[in-house]
């Protein structure tokens, strides 16, 4: 069935987050925007930017590298950070492994996405930050729907998803306990959809690895994976030549990239709605049980 | 676009997650990827059909258990509106997060099966609709296939749920009954004729032309200061404006207006948002507000209309939902939030408990357990900028936070 494509933003997601994001500066003493590179954070720092002007954004941006980004997402990072004026932190997944807290996975579904928690929360321990902003949104995922606006962690970064405080009315209580941090998660009530049209309406520019390109890529369980030197492949895994795009921004061994003609903002939204996989579908890290992501979610991961 | 709320509510088995699948299903919100996950998953429990439910019931042991246990938000959209439905369970164990689910919705949404009629669960869930003064109530009775799609039943059951209305303190809801199948999706967003003697609106038709409450223009003007933005830079060297969200009414440039608690008056001068100059703040537009005057204001201040002030209370008398584990105890002190400003309060007295599902006051109690809806009075250190609940709920509400582990513990409205 063919959609009919709404491309109005619903304003009250805007006003809403900027809300949380005020909150999040005043309440806490420290707290750090986890960037990845991917729209839902380059839609924050946009949110940040409009909320505190005409005063600069009161917070830097935390990037945790696993050293298997895509290199146009780098590119984009660093000309993000300086065109904006921000501050950028970088923890490297690669530091972790030197220092024998993670050990590197093996196989061919190797990836170091499981690897980035343990560098995530030493970056935290280490910039003392008690509230760390994501753009996680609650329609990706079945357990993120019930993750709260300002969701506590332990000191060992886990959630737990049945001692949740209370959220009611627009009250954000972030008063925590020693040790303990907050996620913060403003754009939790918008929709993939919200945020590509919020992305055309600021005119804001994303990495290129989202519009339509020509790149090599292998097929392995149904799905492109693109090809890299990080990626374990098996004699038989050839790969070839393919215009496809990415729906999300993660690391180049488990973002899978869907055919696509779409060059233009327009094109995507329209591609989107009627995509017949969800967003998550092509996030190889979600397959591998259906409480995957509740699961990593306890152990701290974003 | 416009963004409906909407918090659903019902009992573990009236098809709660069911109906919601199905709305999702019907608006073609479940991509191709997850309808294929559902089938297996369905097929995997061994039902013979698709188990829309599958789809909400997030969490791992809600998933072991068959039941909702916390507050899940889904999303869906029409051409015309952005929905966010808050699931919340409908067990008496569970009442704090239906308050919570509650305490953000336009609209209520009740189901009741066809068979049972009005249930125990039925009378909290209004009871807590009706506390937090939700505008719109449908009451969708379900499963209506399961007892031949009979007219008398539903009309009994509408009968039923009228003396609940008759019997409630707050008369301004307008409610809307319909007849549905959830399985069967008749009446959820399409017909398909089992029901011709309902003519009333499908489910989906009546969310998509209730209006918006635009009574905001009523409310009086509430501006809570967040922040002070000065940025103290070359180009905005004098800059000082002061950032929040509108909490209710509207302000204009030109207002005078009065910053609590100081008292002191200024004029509006502008209202920024990002780059552009607004004539008007409207309720719920997140701003900075510039004076012509310096006047001494931070966060946790609140700018008025002058001929429109709040009282400063230090006293407060309040219906109060108590969520925490640990009992609520007369006397303790605990950090009261209205908005975003916090005080230290003191319970002084609880003067009655409800009983939620026979509307009956229980005098005597001297404390407060988790799921209790209550009547209390408290006194605050310092005086709290808000309005009763009633005329003004955007003002009117605040949480309790426990001062020694920080989490909230209750949730309150004035009166």
């Amino acid at each position: 069935m063919t959609h009919q494509i709404n491309w109005e933003f619903p304003q009250a997601l805007e006003d809403e987050a900027i809300y949380i994001l005020r909150e999040t500066a005043a309440q806490f003493e420290k707290p750090v925007l986890l960037f990845s590179g991917g729209k839902d954070s380059i839609t924050l720092v946009r949110l940040a930017q409009k909320a505190f002007y005409p005063g600069k954004v009161p917070f830097a941006l935390l990037h945790v590298d696993t050293g298997h980004n895509f290199p146009e997402t780098i590119q984009f990072r660093d000309w993000l950070v300086n065109n904006l004026g921000l501050d950028l932190i970088v923890r490297n997944v690669q530091d972790s492994i030197d220092q024998g807290k993670v050990q590197e996975e093996t196989g061919k579904y190797a990836s170091r996405n499981a690897l980035q928690t343990v560098t995530l929360l030493d970056a935290i321990e280490e910039g003392k930050f008690d509230a760390c902003i994501g753009g996680a949104r609650r329609d990706e995922e079945k357990a993120r729907a019930k993750e709260r606006i300002f969701s506590v962690r332990d000191e060992f970064g886990q959630w737990n998803a049945k001692m949740q405080r209370p959220e009611l009315f627009d009250i954000l209580n972030g008063k925590i306990n020693i040790g303990e941090n907050v996620r913060v998660f403003p754009i939790s009530n918008w929709t993939e959809l919200d945020v590509w049209n919020y992305i055309r309406r600021e005119k804001l520019e994303i990495p290129s690895i989202y519009f339509a390109h020509e790149r090599e890529i292998i097929e392995r369980d149904g799905l492109y994976w693109p090809y890299s030197s990080y990626l374990n492949t098996t004699a038989d895994e050839v790969p070839f030549r393919q215009k496809v795009r990415f729906r999300t921004v993660g690391d180049m061994t488990c973002t899978a990239a869907v055919l696509s003609e779409a060059d233009k903002l327009e094109d995507i939204i329209a591609e989107i709605m009627e995509a017949k996989i969800s967003e998550r579908g092509a996030r190889i890290d979600d397959k591998r049980s259906e409480a995957a992501m509740e699961k990593r979610k306890q152990a701290g991961y974003f | 676009m416009e963004v409906l709320r909407i918090a659903t509510s019902g009992s573990v088995d009236d098809g709660k997650s069911t109906l919601i699948g199905r709305l999702l299903y019907d608006t073609n919100s479940i991509p191709q990827d997850k309808m294929e996950a559902l089938h297996a998953a369905s097929k995997r429990k061994g039902l013979d059909f698709t188990d829309l439910s599958l789809l909400t019931d997030g969490l791992v042991a809600e998933r072991e258990q068959g039941i909702t246990i916390d507050v899940a938000h889904i999303y869906f959209s029409t051409p015309t509106r952005k929905y966010i439905i808050a699931d919340t369970p409908g067990h008496i164990e569970y009442t704090r997060n239906m308050v919570t689910g509650a305490s953000n919705a336009q609209v209520s949404l009740i189901l009741i099966d066809a068979r049972k009629g009005i249930v125990e669960q039925t009378h909290r869930h209004f009871f807590i609709a009706n506390l937090l003064r939700i505008p719109y109530l449908v009451v969708c009775v379900n499963k209506m296939d399961l007892v031949e799609y009979n007219e008398a039943r539903f009309n009994q059951i509408v009968e039923d749920f009228q003396q609940l209305l008759a019997s409630a303190d707050f008369k301004g809801q307008e409610v809307k009954f319909i007849p549905i199948s959830s399985l069967y999706g008749e009446n959820v967003a399409t017909r398909t004729g089992s029901i011709n003697w309902y003519q009333g609106p499908t489910l989906l038709d009546y969310l998509e032309q209730v209006s918006f409450d635009h009574e905001d223009s009523r409310h009086p003007a509430r501006f809570p200061i967040q922040s002070v933005i000065r940025p103290r830079t070359t180009e905005y060297h004098d800059f000082r404006g002061f950032a929040g969200k509108v909490a209710s009414g509207h302000f204009n440039v030109g207002d005078e207006i009065i910053s609590l608690p100081s008292g002191q008056k200024s004029r509006i001068k502008t209202i920024e948002q990002f780059e552009k100059q607004l004539s008007t703040a409207h309720a719920r537009e997140s701003v900075v507000i510039t004076l012509e005057d310096e006047i001494d204001s931070s966060r946790g201040n609140m700018l008025v209309k002058t001929g429109n002030v709040p009282e400063q209370r230090k006293e407060i008398t309040a219906n109060l939902c108590w969520m925490d584990q640990q009992k609520l105890v007369n006397g303790k002190t605990y950090l009261l939030q209205h908005g975003i400003n916090r005080v230290k309060a003191r319970v002084q007295q609880i003067h009655f408990v409800i009983d939620v599902t026979s509307n009956q006051h229980i005098d005597g109690k001297v404390e407060m357990g988790l799921n209790d809806i209550g009547n209390v009075t408290l006194k605050t250190a310092q005086p709290v900028f808000a309005d009763i609940y009633a005329e003004n709920p955007a003002n009117g509400a605040f949480i309790l936070i426990d001062e020694f582990n920080n989490t909230t513990v209750a949730v309150g409205t004035l009166i």
